[in-house]
Parts: C-alpha cells; sequence; structure tokens
C-alpha cells in the first residue's frame, strides 16, 4: 500500500508532471474502443460512412444505406450516429435523417432495433448495428411496430405496403403524409 | 479560551488515532502528536460533486483533519434536495451546490478553509487535478466517474520494469449509493484496478424497447418514457429535452399521464417521471451518511498510514438487513487507462510505415495491420477507405514528427493479433520512446534525464 505521506516533500517540488511537461488528458476507453471498432468496419456494400468533423471525430458520423433487394430498393436513408463516452457500456444514440414510411422507424427518425436499446451489450460493435440497420430495410417487421398504420399494413396488405414504400420513396403522400423523394 | 478548549477537544480522538502505535497499522506509519497538523499543511482533498454525498463527505473530511479542501459541482440547489443534502436551507435554492455546501462547513469547523467550484469537471485544466493528493468522489454517473478516472490516470507514469512510479499515483476514493444500497472503494491507480478495469460492476442503465413504448405500454415507466423519446421529439421537432428544465419536466409528466389514462395504467406522478427520465433511484440520506463516512476514514487512512486501507471494494446493502462484503478485485494489466503499456524503443526517424511493421513483428504485440491513434489524432485508420486515404500521407513521416516532437508518450494501435496461429482484434497501449535525441542519454529514461531534455527540444 502506498503512502502519501511519504512522498510530500517529492511532491511539493514536483509540481508538474514527473516527465516535465504539463500533462494532457490521454483518450477515454470508450473513444479507443470506438477507434478500434471503426478501423476495423467491413461495411456491407449498400452503405457509405462518413465523417462530418473530419477524420478526428468518430464520435458522431453518419451513414448511408442503399438497399439493394427488397421494398426499399433504390431508395437511400441516412443514419446519424452519437457515441457517448460510456460506449460501449451504453449504446451509441442512431436516428434516421431520411423520412420514411417503414413499420420500425417512425416519422421522427426512431428507430427500433432491439441491439440499439433493451439487447444492447458491450461486446456489440458498430458493425452489428450497421448490418442490423440494415436487415431493417430487406426485412421489415410488422411485430415491433413504431410506425403503426406501416406496420399494419404491411401485415394485411403487402401488395399496398409495397406501392406505399414507392411512392413515399418517389416523393409523395401515403395518407397525409407527405415523404420528401429519396431514390 | 472556551472556544479553543472546545477546538482541542474536537480533536483529541483524531490525534489518538494518529499518535499512537499500533499493529494493524498501514506500512511506514509513523505515529506523533504533530501528525495531524502536518497533514493539514500538505494534504489537499478534491470533493467531486456537492450532492447528497458531497455534502456528507464535506462535513466528514473537515472533521476528520483535512483543513485544505476544495469541491466541485456544476448544480444549483433544488427544493427537492433539501431532505438529505443537510448543509442547504430553503433560502439556497437555485444557488450552486459547491459554493453553499463550502460556505456553510467553514462556517461550523473552523480552521477549515474549502475552495467551491462551480462549474463542469470538464473545464477545468488537466493540470487543476493535479495540485490534490486525494480525488474523493461523490458522483452519480459513470460518465463522470470515467473522466476523473481517466484524469487521474494521466499523471500515472511507469517505470522501464512497468512498475508505478510512486509520486505520480492520484489516489481517489470512489462512494456511491443507489436506495439502499451504496459502494465505497480505494483507487490506486497502476497498483489496484482503475474505475475502467472494473466498469462491467455497474448495470447497464434499463432501456425499454420503443416499438414496446410506442404499442403496448404496460407500466408507468412506459407511459413516461414514451413521452420522453417519442412524443416530445414528435411534438418539439429539432428542440432537444433538457431534463433539468422543469418545463420539460412537466410536459413529459403532462403526457405520461395522458398516456397513462388512456391504457388504463395507474402510477404515473411527476416524482416518478424524474426519476425514470433522469435514471434516478431515491435516494436514502442514512446510506449516503454511511458511503460517505467510509470514504473518508479511506481517505485519512490514506494519508496517514494510521491503518490498512480498504482492499478495496466494499458493497454495503440495506435492502434486507444490513450486509457488509468486501472484494478484492485485481487490475486488468492491458487495461487501456491504467495499465502500463508496452514499452517501445524508436529511432527518431522511424516513419509511422515502418512503425506499424515492427508492431507486427514486436515479440510482445504480433499485431498485424494497425491502425494507430495518439491523443485524440488519428494518424493511420486502416479502414474505411474514407478515413484510409485521408490517413494514408502520414505512413511516409517520421512517428517522432507526428507525435509533435515529444521524447516518449502513449500511443495506441488497434490491429490484429496472431497468436498460435489465430487471429484476434486487439486494442493496444503503447508507450514509445525516441532514441538518437539531442544529448543521446535517453537509455533507460529516467525521470531527470527527460526533464534535462526538455529545453533542447522547445
Ligand atoms: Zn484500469
Amino acid at each position: 500500500m502506498i503512502n502519501l505521506f511519504k512522498i510530500k516533500d517529492k511532491r511539493l517540488q514536483d509540481a508538474g508532471s514527473a516527465n516535465g511537461r504539463p500533462p494532457v488528458k490521454k483518450q477515454s476507453a470508450g473513444e479507443l474502443r470506438l477507434h478500434k471498432d471503426i478501423s476495423e468496419l467491413n461495411l456491407p456494400k449498400s452503405t457509405v460512412i462518413s465523417f462530418p468533423n473530419g477524420k478526428d471525430d468518430l464520435m458522431n458520423f453518419e451513414i448511408s444505406i442503399r438497399p439493394d433487394e427488397g421494398y426499399y430498393l433504390g431508395g437511400a436513408f441516412l443514419f446519424t450516429f452519437l457515441v457517448s463516452s460510456a460506449y460501449p457500456h451504453e449504446p451509441p444514440k442512431v436516428k434516421c435523417k431520411t423520412k420514411v414510411y417503414h413499420p420500425n422507424i417512425d416519422l421522427e427518425g426512431n428507430v427500433c432495433l432491439n441491439i440499439l436499446r433493451e439487447d444492447w451489450k458491450p461486446v456489440l460493435n458498430i458493425n452489428t448495428i450497421i448490418y442490423g440497420l440494415n436487415h431493417l430495410f430487406t426485412q421489415p417487421n410488422h411485430e415491433d411496430p413504431l410506425n403503426h398504420d406501416a406496420a399494419a399494413v404491411l401485415r394485411d396488405n403487402p401488395r399496398l405496403f409495397e406501392t406505399n414504400v414507392r411512392r413515399a420513396m418517389a416523393g409523395g403522400y401515403v395518407g397525409q403524409v407527405h415523404f420528401p423523394r429519396c431514390i | 479560551m472556551e472556544n479553543s478548549f472546545a477546538e482541542q477537544g474536537r480533536w483529541r480522538d483524531i490525534d489518538n488515532l494518529l499518535s499512537r502505535p499500533g499493529n494493524i497499522v498501514g506500512p511506514g506509519f509513523e505515529p506523533s502528536p504533530q501528525l495531524r497538523q502536518e497533514i493539514g499543511e500538505f494534504a489537499r482533498v478534491l470533493v467531486v460533486g456537492a450532492g447528497g454525498l458531497g455534502c456528507e463527505l464535506l462535513k466528514d473530511l473537515a472533521l476528520s483533519g483535512f483543513p485544505n479542501i476544495d469541491v466541485i459541482d456544476m448544480d444549483t440547489i433544488e427544493i427537492s434536495n433539501l431532505n438529505r443534502q443537510f448543509l442547504f436551507r430553503l433560502q439556497d435554492v437555485g444557488k450552486s451546490k459547491a459554493e453553499v455546501a463550502a460556505k456553510r462547513v467553514m462556517e461550523r469547523v473552523s480552521g477549515v478553509n474549502i475552495t467551491p467550484h462551480f462549474c463542469r469537471i470538464e473545464d477545468k485544466e488537466i493540470n487543476f487535478y493535479n495540485d490534490f493528493n486525494i480525488i474523493v468522489l461523490g458522483l452519480d454517473s459513470i460518465e463522470a466517474r470515467s473522466y476523473i478516472n481517466s484524469v487521474a490516470c494521466t499523471f500515472l507514469e511507469f517505470d522501464s520494469e512497468d512498475n508505478p512510479i510512486p509520486e505520480t499515483i492520484k489516489a481517489m476514493v470512489d462512494g456511491g449509493t443507489e436506495g439502499f444500497k451504496g459502494h465505497a472503494r480505494v483507487i490506486l491507480p497502476g497498483m489496484t484496478p482503475c474505475f475502467e478495469c472494473t466498469i462491467w460492476l455497474f448495470p447497464p442503465q434499463v432501456k425499454y424497447p420503443l416499438c414496446t413504448l410506442a404499442e403496448t405500454p404496460r407500466t408507468p415507466a412506459h407511459c413516461i418514457e414514451y413521452a420522453h423519446l417519442i412524443k416530445w421529439s414528435e411534438v418539439h421537432s429539432g428542440k432537444a429535452f433538457d431534463p433539468d428544465d422543469p418545463e420539460h419536466m412537466q410536459w413529459v409528466y403532462t403526457q405520461a399521464l395522458k398516456r397513462a389514462e388512456l391504457f388504463g395504467i395507474a402510477g404515473v406522478t411527476y416524482s416518478l417521471t424524474q426519476g425514470v427520465v433522469k435514471n434516478i433511484i431515491p435516494a436514502i440520506a442514512s446510506t449516503n451518511a454511511i458511503i460517505s463516512a467510509t470514504c473518508a476514514l479511506e481517505a485519512l487512512k490514506l494519508v496517514s498510514g494510521c491503518s490498512k486501507t480498504l482492499s478495496n471494494y466494499m458493497t454495503y446493502n440495506g435492502v434486507v438487513g444490513t450486509h457488509i462484503k468486501v472484494a478484492d478485485f485485481v487490475r486488468e494489466t492491458d487495461c487501456l487507462v491504467c495499465g502500463p503499456g508496452t514499452l517501445i524503443d524508436l529511432d527518431i526517424s522511424t516513419t509511422l510505415s515502418q512503425f506499424i511493421e515492427i508492431l507486427g513483428q514486436h515479440p510482445k504485440l504480433l499485431v498485424m495491420k494497425s491502425s494507430i491513434t495518439h491523443r485524440g489524432t488519428n494518424l493511420y485508420m486502416q479502414s474505411p477507405p474514407i478515413l484510409e486515404e485521408m490517413t494514408r500521407p502520414n505512413l511516409h513521416l517520421p512517428l517522432h514528427e507526428l507525435m509533435g516532437g515529444v521524447p516518449d508518450d502513449t500511443i495506441h494501435a488497434s490491429g490484429m493479433a496472431v497468436r498460435d496461429g489465430k487471429k484476434t482484434s486487439c486494442l493496444r497501449k503503447l508507450r514509445v520512446k525516441f532514441k538518437g535525441l539531442p544529448d543521446g542519454t535517453t537509455e533507460m529514461g529516467t525521470t531527470s534525464v527527460c526533464k534535462e531534455l526538455e529545453p533542447d527540444l522547445n
């Protein structure tokens, strides 16, 4: 065990760090883990990543997904990621910035993906989330609805759902709601 | 006269503790009747947080013979604090917790000097924290603990045998409570596990599936989280929710109540709304008192050696009866925050790409295809292509130059480690030391040598 009292004299004469340079804060464990995640990204072909604040801010980034099959083929959907310093203890906050007619994404951009909330574990990573988001476009799921109407249509009338998705992506109304073009 | 008599009486027990030898004392304890005064002259304690734990800590530390204390807290006093944050009065509502707490303790304990800092912990220069012998934490968030921990570990340095240099160890005593449960721990970076070594001790925050909130709420908490996470953004497009704004909180409460009525759910109250949104578990004054007393005593033991310190993590559970347990957790030797990292000697002419080669051949590392980051600057990224392209020009530059010309520093590498033919992804802390600097005597890289080198480099 250390006895601080023993080293008081040393401390008094040595106000800076032991190597004589002013200390600079180290990167947090969360930032470092994110650095590892990003440096190992293996993105699906459908996904493009960008860093709006440059190469040294990995805590804020965007991905754009262009699904290569399914209802959403041809559309482009932008997501923002906000990673906190408590990562990976806490999952990143992910929002969909493209207004989309989708059973699991609401009109405000909230995303219902289990690994973003209740099923997040620190062993998961950014790659897992990106694959999860891609999966939402190839396999939209009426059992976890955030957009109640879209979920009901998908369940009861998949053909109408497909028509609605095309209409929304082309820039048009579904019911009372207008969707900007995203093709 | 009466006053000084009372003063002497106040310190009688502490002086007994510090002036008598014993057989359960810490190593190197030198009992003396002057010890309390000597501690008073050099010991500087920082208390982080002036809330439920902070009020108790300040009072306990002041009465345990620490005359020089600083306290930092960005919060202001709320009416709901008054039941347990006993240094505050009704007329203090809206004022700085740190300032009022400091003033109240100084009024009651003569000779104690408490300096308040009414700001965020991130607002202070790193060097501010180096002025203290001990940092005592009375916090309620993982992020704040993690921040202070990484700051304290910033001062830690290792010798060439990977042993921590004692005078660079910044001791921390961390207290925490949740209702009837609490913990107290002693962190000596480099010797005992740091906060990051044992972050798994903190249970992750409960998160409900968004679709449950939107579709099938069953509990009052579901209704509150619906109003907080979904309804808020629907109505206030673009405006961020501020949990410290009472109007925002009131709005969420009203919406949650409507939602609960719609689904026939009972039990949504304003205080539950605050609790769910801010993830607060009701605080129990006596739990705070028990945990703070433990922390203050550990601080006294650390500076005086009058008894062995807690080794190293105490949990208190008052939910069913009273249960106290001490666990001796071990350090993660590979911890990115408090670990020594692998020492690598490099020539000042070594380029970044040569450095990445070296990491692949270094017997202790064998890390291939590394991405390199240095103090928040990404020097090279193997992936994604957009970052690879941006960082590629660095590959042919000398690492010494990329690291700002310092003689030695910490740097991190992410890559693939090859062990027994198996590849696993890994993240390594490295201590880089440059050879061939002017003066050329860095061989063992001792503290004094680095110090002498410094003027030549600037
Ligand atoms: Zn550690």
